[in-house]
């Protein structure tokens, strides 16, 4: 089928877009390497010259490298933590038999389509504010001290809506890995007297262990880089301040560029890290 | 799926999902509920669930106060421009790798891939270096090149797995059969096509409606979509919760009716395949 005509018009064809993806990705990139060794302050001064790896250096000795590395850490782990397993016990529930199966679906996945300015916005105000909180109204009517969430457990509440939102996106894809899971195996093992414990140890999360892996490289790479909850909620204060929030800060907010971009590309080492566990998966399966 | 169950399992079975289910879409469902009360309401202690004045007002000042039609304008222009531009550019990529595969596609697409996991806040500055440069800060223009860039690995991805399903016997048949190029795309592969492509089209307009890096970073007064007009809520003036609320479901509504039609196509353009 495939002439040598047809090759070159094919290759015609994917042009716009590889060409567009290249530009996209060595433009940007190769300035902020570029700025990544200069002192470049567009405010003070301009480009005060070349200073070797001194932006590196000092971006890691800053004193608050450590701890947004540590928010970091935190939120991606806990929130992958919270979603993982939540979700696998969701996607179990909802492959059981049930009447308004598909509404229920709907509730859970709904959202992972609310905005993120919005449910951030919503969770601050409507939910976690101290005073006309929905949660403080609930301590209140307990008789407990109603809780600052976003000052005094700012890095919990921050997990909570981003789990909140990332919930939805590992219940769907581990329910539809739990789905093509063959239900005579189950069947047989259940007859065989193994014991619902057994069956989910040794059958279900084997089966699920790819889409989960998948949940977890994926979710990762959007955690690291997650922006809007965090701009609306505390701004980076209250040790919320991660990565991504630290270089936002230290390009736009104090625009020091040269420092930023050595953060930058930091973030983006991070992420290829992550990244390249996450091609070998799919690579894989596109072979298949 | 045939396992028969008894009643009762399934009885327990259905009340706990749905209370689940309905434990995680409250905060929605209470935001849609709080629009439509006063602001004295919305914050009474305790809390009034449905029992209220419904009321619409919310609605009208919230349009009045900050123009939300025109940020609504700004998120359907984006969205949608982006989304559209994508998929032209994208379509025939996808369809050259789906039909005339060679040695390099995949290590093409999983390079495409790979452009999409690049932090955004790794090239912050340089982008926002170009956008001032070319005069594209704070306009529409800009930020529709700027979504269509990061969405065009998941458009490119998603439409190379639908073509893939098509299979290549038919459009072989129609060749036999005297059909031309032109006429092979027009009428066998079109129509054939069209399904995925407009499930690629629903899926990436949410996501780009939703995207909230660029979005917030790349404009100001003139071109905020919705992202930029909920954020503008964050300032203390703002907090007037049924106003805010108000604003808030004008802002998902449209999405969360979509997304509600998007839901099965989601895993397949989000895990680029690796999950079925």
């Amino acid at each position: 089928m495939a002439t040598k005509a047809s090759r070159s018009a094919a290759r015609l064809m994917m042009a716009p877009a590889v060409v567009l993806l290249l530009g996209w990705m060595l433009v940007p990139l190769t300035m902020t390497i570029y700025f990544s060794f200069k002192k470049y302050l567009p405010l003070r001064g301009g480009d005060l010259g070349w200073v070797g790896f001194d932006n590196y250096a000092r971006f890691l000795s800053s004193s608050s490298f450590w701890p947004s590395v540590q928010a970091t850490l935190l939120i991606v782990g806990g929130v992958l933590a919270i979603t993982v397993v939540f979700g696998v016990l969701l996607a179990m529930l909802l492959d059981q038999p049930m009447w308004g199966q598909g509404v229920v679906r709907i509730l859970v996945i709904a959202p992972f389509f609310v905005m993120p300015t919005v449910s951030a916005l919503v969770w601050k105000n409507m939910f976690m504010d101290p005073v006309n909180g929905l949660f403080a109204h609930l301590w209140k009517a307990v008789g407990a001290e109603p809780i600052a969430w976003l000052t005094e457990a700012s890095l919990p509440s921050i997990i909570m809506i981003v789990s909140w939102q990332w919930l939805p996106f590992a219940t769907l894809i581990l329910l539809t890995a739990i789905q093509s899971l063959d239900s005579e195996q189950l069947e047989a093992a259940e007859m065989d007297g193994a014991p619902p414990l057994k069956r989910f140890g040794y059958i279900i999360l084997p089966h699920l262990g790819r889409a989960i892996t998948v949940v977890v490289l994926i979710q990762t790479i959007f955690l690291l880089s997650i922006f809007a909850e965090i701009f609306v909620t505390t701004q980076g204060s209250f040790g919320t301040k991660t990565l991504t929030y630290l270089i936002f800060q230290r390009v736009l907010e104090s625009q020091n560029v040269g420092l930023g971009s050595a953060g930058g590309v930091y973030a983006i080492i991070l992420a290829n890290i992550v990244a390249i566990f996450l091609m070998r998966i799919v690579g894989k399966n596109l072979d298949a | 799926m045939a396992r028969s169950v008894t009643t009762r399992r399934k009885t327990i079975n259905t009340a706990l999902a749905w209370a689940i289910g309905l434990l995680i879409f409250f905060p929605i469902l209470w935001t849609i509920l709080t629009s439509f009360k006063t602001e004295g309401q919305a914050i009474s202690d305790p809390p009034v669930f449905l029992f209220f004045d419904w009321t619409l007002e919310n609605y009208a000042i919230v349009q009045e106060r900050s123009n939300y039609a025109r940020f609504l304008w700004n998120s359907i222009i984006i969205a949608g421009g982006s989304t559209l531009l994508g998929v032209i550019i994208a379509v025939p990529a996808a369809w050259s790798m789906a039909f005339v595969p060679s040695k390099r596609t995949k290590d093409i697409l999983l390079w495409m891939l790979s452009t999409k996991m690049l932090p955004a806040v790794g090239v912050l500055y340089p982008i926002y270096l170009i956008f001032i440069r070319m005069g594209l800060l704070d306009t529409r223009v800009g930020l529709v090149i700027v979504l269509m860039l990061i969405n065009l690995p998941i458009i490119v991805w998603m439409l190379y797995t639908y073509f893939r399903e098509i299979p290549g016997e038919i459009l072989e048949a129609a060749r036999m059969d005297g059909a031309t190029l032109k006429e092979e795309i027009l009428y066998v592969l079109t129509p054939m096509a069209v399904p995925g492509i407009a499930s690629t089209l629903l899926l990436n307009f949410i996501l780009a409606w939703n995207e909230a890096f660029w979005t917030l970073n790349l404009t100001a007064a003139k071109a905020g979509p919705l992202t930029a007009f909920i954020a503008s809520y964050s300032s203390p003036e703002g907090l007037f919760y049924a106003k805010l609320s108000a604003a808030s479901t004008m802002a998902i509504a449209p999405i969360l009716i979509l997304g509600w039609f998007s839901q099965k196509q989601l895993v397949r353009g989000l895990t680029f395949g690796a999950v079925k």
